[in-house]
């Protein structure tokens, strides 16, 4: 199979590689896929308390197109406030790469970990900004 | 990048240029009808069919008019199968055979149950790839006309104890069929010592041109008959209709030839070759991990699961070395490898194999080349790998919650 040139340049150069602290408050961590599947995508996102999203780091376990899919997440989510994060669909990704009907897979997993992140978030502010009612439900 | 080193020798081999050589008349100056009785092309044609017949006879110690030949191995194994079947309806319908074995032994069984023509039993094999012999004792009934078991695998190069099955099946009175297509030319193949009935050949596994192999078909002790698969006219002692491809013949005998002749020179320095990218591999990546078994598999052979690095990604960042991977990704059934599976490897570590075929070209600079290749193309993908950096977290990735959609 051959790739197309992007996702051959998303492979060897891939953006935004890395992990932030876990316990950065404004950090938020979306985590899909399964290693029996054969794709596991870590996406992070550092969201300021405006709900922007200043940076975003992956990590992929995954064919070089589910590689690809979310090194050019990383770049398209950034400088997206959270709603029109949310917004992004699969189709945008099999159509920048060039992604052939066997790794559409790749861009949906892509999408779920952009949803698994912002969930990750609101969840997240959700107990900063309850934090006594949650306490009190313990 | 560097310069490209191929070493996927088990998918195919390079031709050697001296096979090259011998075919090269029989396409154009003796391109006669191996058939044709009647004058002199036809009589060089035929002349050099039955020199090839010899060398490829010799080679696994059997009569020359006992090779039949195919296009290769995969229309070998369905007219054994499906020829013995067919043939020995009377006497019985239950067939032996692996769950590692190639698609070829495996898919023409399953068509042979789909059509209700035979009962297929499929032996599970150990963690190292290995059939017990006393499973396939047990598997027999009075209704068994064939065991069907490979030599070697073409995942994990796993020899198996074909003799000792053999030696069975002759007790049994049952017909054994050996698929030998990784084995022949690389390691000694005996079909007397060994009490194999019919022998699945190839020539392009053994450096020579791809579309002709062969089918061993004993005639003595027992005489083994066929029912053919193709109708026509009764070329191969009846069992094989068709025009003998005379070129591919020509070439698949000296093939056969130069094997012979170098195999145990050939067979030091591949496993010499084979033990260097071993330890290169092992000793300076963890979590990496032996599939089949550590000694009694094809000296060329090396499968190798690299954890928490995908197979695909892996063979693509190693644009410039040909090897293959069991990964989902690069098979057409999106499934991890079969052969991986049954050896009990989970989805998880399948996912991350790489099948690593060395052959007569390859030379220790290569092998030199790829270690050093892999390494860092691991290291880097493992850098970007979610799974290795919660495994160095201390995180138990098995008990794990993942978010399966």
């Amino acid at each position: 199979m051959a790739y197309s040139n992007k996702v051959i340049d998303h492979y060897e150069n891939p953006r935004n590689v890395g992990s932030f602290a876990k316990d950065d408050p404004n950090v938020a961590t979306g985590i899909v896929g399964a290693p029996e599947c054969g794709d596991v995508m870590k996406l992070q996102l550092k969201i300021d308390d405006s709900g922007v999203i200043e940076d975003a780091r992956f990590k992929t376990f995954g064919c070089g197109s589910a590689i690809a899919s979310s090194s050019y997440v990383t770049e398209l989510v950034k400088g997206k406030t959270v709603d029109d994060a949310l917004q992004i669909k699969n189709t945008q990704i099999v159509e920048e790469l060039s992604l052939p009907p066997v790794k559409i897979h790749c861009s949906v997993l892509a999408e779920d970990a952009i949803k698994a992140a912002i969930g990750d978030w609101k969840k997240r502010k959700g107990e900063r900004t309850q934090p006594a009612k949650a306490a009190s439900n313990e | 990048m560097g310069r490209v080193i191929y070493m996927d020798n088990h998918a195919t081999t390079p031709m050697d240029p001296r096979v090259l050589e011998a075919m090269l008349p029989y396409f154009t100056d003796k391109f006669g009808n191996a058939a044709s009785r009647n004058h002199q092309f036809g009589w060089d044609a035929e002349g050099a069919v039955d020199t090839a017949r010899e060398q490829i006879g010799r080679l696994i110690h059997a009569k020359s008019k006992e090779i039949i030949f195919t296009s290769g191995a995969t229309e070998s194994d369905n007219l054994a199968i499906k020829g013995v079947v067919e043939f020995y309806k009377d006497k019985g319908n239950h067939v032996i055979t692996a769950v590692t074995e190639h698609k070829a032994v495996l898919d023409t069984c399953k068509a042979l149950e789909r059509t209700g023509k035979a009962q297929v039993t499929y032996l599970q094999v150990d963690k190292e790839g290995l059939v017990d012999p006393d499973d396939v004792r047990k598997a027999i009934t009075d209704k068994t006309i064939l065991i069907s078991l490979m030599y070697a695998n073409n995942e994990i190069g796993t020899i198996h104890p074909v003799a000792e099955v053999g030696k069975l099946a002759k007790e049994k009175g049952v017909l054994f069929h050996s698929d030998a297509t990784q084995g022949v030319g690389k390691l000694p193949l005996d079909v007397e010592a060994m009490g194999i009935d019919l022998m699945s050949l190839t020539a392009h596994k053994l450096y020579g041109p791809k579309g002709c192999g062969a089918l061993y078909v004993r005639s003595k002790g027992p005489r083994v008959r066929l029912t053919p698969m193709m109708d026509g006219g009764g070329h191969e002692r009846g069992m094989r209709s068709g025009t003998l491809n005379v070129p591919g013949i020509v070439g698949f005998g000296k093939a056969c030839e130069l094997s012979g002749a170098e195999m145990e020179t050939e067979a030091g320095r591949m496993l010499q070759m084979r033990e260097r990218l071993h330890r290169g591999l092992f000793e300076q990546l963890d979590e990496v991990y032996l599939n089949g078994h550590p000694t009694q598999r094809l000296p060329g052979n090396l499968n190798v699961s690299f954890a928490f690095v995908e197979g695909e990604s892996l063979l693509m960042g190693l644009k410039d070395v040909a090897v293959s991977s069991g990964s989902a990704c690069t098979s057409a059934t999106l499934e991890p490898s079969y052969v991986l599976k049954a050896l009990g490897v989970g989805d998880d570590l399948a996912h991350t194999s790489i099948r690593f075929g060395l052959g007569r070209f390859n030379t220790m600079e290569d092998v030199e080349d790829v270690i050093e290749r892999v390494v860092r193309e691991v290291r880097r993908l493992r850098d970007m790998s979610p799974l290795y950096e919660m495994a160095k977290e201390g995180i138990d990735l098995k008990s794990y919650q993942w978010a399966r959609e």
